[in-house]
């Protein structure tokens, strides 16, 4: 099997799913979408709550929901193709695309252009070094998640969740409506990493303690967990002896962040961004690479499945532009660059036509280093002011969004700054 | 208590000295059993340490140490391809910092000499980095190209498993109680599972090597175990610790806190030393994690522990003799192979040669003619050419699905993992096995299809599935509606 496409996307998630349906909606006419697991959709088909899709479909969604209709979305359309259950295993950087499954054994795929879809995976006990035995009973929320909603288990009965990113609040309030007994949410942070709405609905009306400072310095048991020695840290997140306290549990579940997945980004030698942890992207989703296209939890963990879509959607129209040989013409590159308490940017450059710069809109993610109230975000380049606005709360765990409007594109020199102004 | 079988050894202890004992027997006429108190070989010693197959320069002239290192050493050349081991021959660096440390390692390649270490060399500090361009510090260092790394656990199974074929039988969550003897020599050993009638016992039993010997009489030693703690990096993480085997000036304590590849690229640091009173703590501290990387840090400063994927500690056996208990005991019947320490796993198919051949000359057994050295070879899916791995699949289609995503594992790989002689029976066992949830992601992604592949092949409920050891289920029943189990 070797056909020529004009878009493999790889990964069949929310992003994958936005970016096939853009890239048709914009012209191409041989599209497929691989994805490793029995179905489309991702992590949202295990993500049972509700609270998606209030931004993207304008109406709120649970998981499977926000899914379907993505899927529904690209079904039966001649142009589109899935592959479930394969896994795609090399990536050269002609855009030939090495994927395998049971079904169809190895196959071998060729792009005009590729988008990245991968999404993110979590981080893991052993990457934060959690001291103590190592015991059965010690799951990532998302692993846990999975085995709850989907295959119908238990990880436990008494349960300690360490970080409360919203995984982590998500999985408190599961493993409570399951009957399980959730001890306590730890967090090493002085403030939550999870949105507002997951710390009231999942930990406060389930009476669930959350300790902020707090860390596991020690895990108990031989065979399965027995319990947890906790203490309280100092503002370099580091213990303090003296304060430590031991609480009792068979189950620890760990929501201590995400990674983004860039095995294959890495084996195409992409240029990465060392804080985002994803390839660098312009202002099309278009990486370092020519024609290779990036968008989701690939380039930056969201935290909602929205902007996932609308950057994918960005992806996938310029992916299909490109592979239908209308993204010629000279562009020069912008630098995009986060200072002044911003974090992390996305897109970090723009590639601006020289004869046409106002283009379309441009749309940026970012976010804060640490929790703000009342400041205001200024996105500059030189000494021109391209956009200011008040932001009466900024935190790390909401990505902020904002656009640059195109009449403001001949404004632009050589670098934009986006930063606070504290 | 009931009787189970008879037979004419049966090895204690199912860690790399067990199975290679247990293998070198099963070239005699022979009848043997090996039993193993958890649900799988290879958890004790065997599972957390350096994996190296040292040169033989470390131990003291004509000690059994010695001995049965630099011929472990040869042996293992040899078995790599009867066995399809997996082997790295990366030879290996003790690196000098110091115009002193200099002065040890002319001691320690003098020592190597006349150990029978062949090859030995004392390198310039451009010659080390050339090997090894992220140390610091070098002043020179003693090179030994005999050593290399190994996969211990697939060492094991692979003991194991000819050992199998040519006749042995693995009994695992079989744990020893006790001991029965006519006219003072060995007659039968006590398990929980039923008595087995036996003219001859061989202890390998790890850090309770002390225990059993004890129960059958022979109190002459004790063991002390001795944690060490790892830190294990991703493979991405080479380029910026090493590619080799990389030894600090050793102290009398230990080898030293090393820096070092794997068989399959990842880096680790480690191992600490220290004396522990509870054989089974097995629990990683902040203050070995620190003490690791601070000396770590001296040869390679700028650690990558972002990059760092898990934590580990392993316990050894120390004897109160300060060498290997190799041999027979006061005990008529009873043979020791104790306190297997460091070079224990390097040295164990030499242990299994010198014991075997004891029994046998003792029991007048002789040699089988028929003894099949060579185990089928398999090849992992990833490292497959392209052509391989589609031939694979279209042989089993269970080849064409990836289960574990980080290091390319097929549930093809897993189920022949289950369904081999001396099979996993754990999470863990497949992990050991194929590598399924040893990568960056830890088995976050893999862990539960590798138990629901286990409940499948094994046709269990998923509830009874282990990660590890007996009591270790992985996942319950969800509670009925009315609050009771389902």
């Amino acid at each position: 099997m070797n056909q020529l496409y004009d878009v493999i996307i790889i990964g069949g998630g929310p992003a994958g799913l936005s970016a096939a349906y853009s890239a048709w909606e914009n012209g191409a006419k041989k599209i497929i979408v691989i994805e490793r697991d029995r179905e489309l959709g991702g992590i949202l088909q295990q993500c049972i709550h509700n609270g998606f899709g209030l931004h993207h479909f304008k109406e709120e969604l649970t998981g499977p929901g926000y899914a379907y209709r993505c899927i529904e979305m690209i079904k039966d359309k001649p142009e589109i193709e899935t592959l479930v259950d394969t896994m795609v295993l090399d990536v050269k950087d002609n855009k030939t695309v090495i994927a395998v499954s049971p079904e169809k054994g190895l196959m071998e795929l060729q792009g005009k252009t590729v988008i990245l879809t991968m999404g993110c995976r979590e981080r893991t006990r052993g990457a934060i070094r959690t001291p103590g035995e190592r015991p059965a009973g010690v799951f990532t929320a998302g692993a846990a998640q999975r085995m709850v909603n989907m295959e119908g288990y238990l990880p436990g009965h008494k349960i300690v969740i360490l970080g409360s990113g919203d995984i982590g609040l998500v999985m408190a309030r599961r493993m409570s409506l399951e009957g399980c007994k959730v001890q306590a949410v730890l967090e090493i942070c002085p403030f939550s990493n999870g949105l507002t709405r997951n710390i009231v609905q999942c930990l406060h009306d389930y009476d669930i303690p959350l300790y902020l400072s707090h860390t596991i310095v020690k895990i108990h048991g031989d065979t399965r967990v027995t319990g947890i020695t906790v203490a309280k840290v100092d503002y370099k997140m580091c213990p303090i002896p003296g304060t430590e306290f031991d609480i009792e549990c068979d189950t620890v579940l760990l929501s201590v962040g995400l990674i983004p997945e860039n095995e294959l980004s890495n084996g195409l030698n992409l240029a990465m961004h060392p804080l985002t942890a994803g390839p660098i992207v312009d202002q099309h989703r278009e990486t370092s690479l020519d024609g290779f296209f990036a968008a989701g939890n690939v380039v930056h963990v969201h935290d909602l499945v929205d902007f996932v879509s609308d950057e994918a959607e960005i992806a996938g129209k310029y992916a299909a532009l490109k592979a239908l040989g209308k993204m010629e013409g000279e562009m020069r590159e912008v630098k995009v660059s986060a200072i002044n308490g911003v974090r992390t940017c996305v897109p970090q450059k723009l590639s601006m036509s020289v004869a046409n710069p106002a283009d379309e809109k441009v749309k940026l993610f970012m976010r804060v280093a640490a929790p703000h109230r009342k400041v205001r975000l200024e996105i500059k380049s030189g000494d021109n002011v391209l956009l200011s606005k008040p932001l009466p709360v900024a935190k790390p765990s909401e990505m902020i969004a904002v656009e640059i409007p195109a009449a403001k594109f001949d404004l632009i020199g050589d670098e934009i700054t986006v930063g606070l102004l504290l | 208590m009931e009787f189970v079988k008879s037979t004419d050894v049966v090895v204690i202890g199912g860690g790399i000295v067990g199975t290679a004992i247990l293998r070198e027997l099963s070239k005699y006429d022979l009848q043997c059993v090996l039993v193993e108190k958890e649900p799988d070989v290879s958890l004790g010693t065997t599972k957390a340490n350096s994996a190296i197959l040292h040169a033989g320069f470390d131990a003291p002239t004509g000690s059994l140490k010695a001995i049965t290192n630099v011929r472990g050493n040869k042996l293992y050349h040899q078995l790599e391809k009867e066995l399809d081991l997996d082997i790295k021959w990366t030879g290996s660096l003790v690196v000098a910092t110091t115009e002193e440390e200099m002065a040890t390692l002319q001691e320690l390649m003098q020592r190597g000499h006349a150990n029978g270490v062949e090859g030995l060399q004392i390198l310039t500090a451009e010659e080390v980095l050339e090997q090894e361009p992220n140390l610091q510090n070098v002043k020179g260092a003693l090179w030994a190209p005999t050593a290399g790394v190994c996969w211990p656990f697939g060492a094991t199974v692979a003991f194991a498993q000819c050992a199998v074929q040519n006749g042995a039988e693995v009994m695992c969550d079989t744990k020893v109680l006790g001991f029965i003897k006519e006219d003072g020599r060995i007659a039968g050993v006590e398990t929980n599972k039923g008595v087995i009638k036996t003219k001859y016992v061989v202890n390998a039993a790890g850090v309770y090597a002390d225990e059993i010997a004890k129960l059958a009489g022979d109190d002459s030693f004790t063991i002390t175990a001795r944690k060490g703690e790892y830190i294990l990096f991703d493979k991405t993480a080479c380029n910026s610790l090493v590619y080799g085997v990389v030894f600090p000036c050793p102290t009398k304590k230990s080898k030293g806190i090393l820096v070092c590849t794997t068989t399959h690229g990842n880096t680790f640091i480690g191992p600490n030393a220290n004396e522990l009173e509870d054989k089974e703590d097995h629990a990683v501290t902040m203050d070995g994690m620190n003490e690791i990387m601070t000396s770590a840090r001296k040869l390679i400063p700028n650690l990558p522990m972002g990059q760092a994927i898990t934590q580990f500690a392993g316990l050894r056996a120390v004897s109160s003799t300060g060498d290997f208990i190799i041999g027979p005991s006061d005990i008529e019947g009873f043979f020791n192979a104790a306190g297997m320490q460091s070079p224990g796993l390097t040295a164990a198919p030499a242990v299994g040669e010198l014991v075997a051949a004891e029994i046998a000359r003792l029991s007048g057994a002789a040699k089988k003619a028929n003894f099949k050295a060579a185990l089928p070879k398999t090849k992992a899916f990833l490292r497959m050419t392209r052509t391989e791995q589609a031939k694979a699949i279209e042989a089993n289609n269970l080849y064409g699905r990836v289960i574990c995503r980080c290091e390319t594992i097929t549930e093809g790989e897993i189920v022949e993992a289950i369904n081999s002689p001396v099979g996993a029976r754990t999470v863990d066992g497949v992990k050991r096995r194929t590598r399924a949830g040893m990568g960056r992601c830890q088995g976050g992604f893999c862990g539960p299809r590798v138990t629901q592949i286990l409940a499948r092949e094994l046709n269990i409920p998923i509830t009874e599935v282990l990660k590890e050891r007996t009591d270790s289920n992985m996942f319950y029943e969800k509670y009925a509606a009315d609050g009771g189990e389902e």
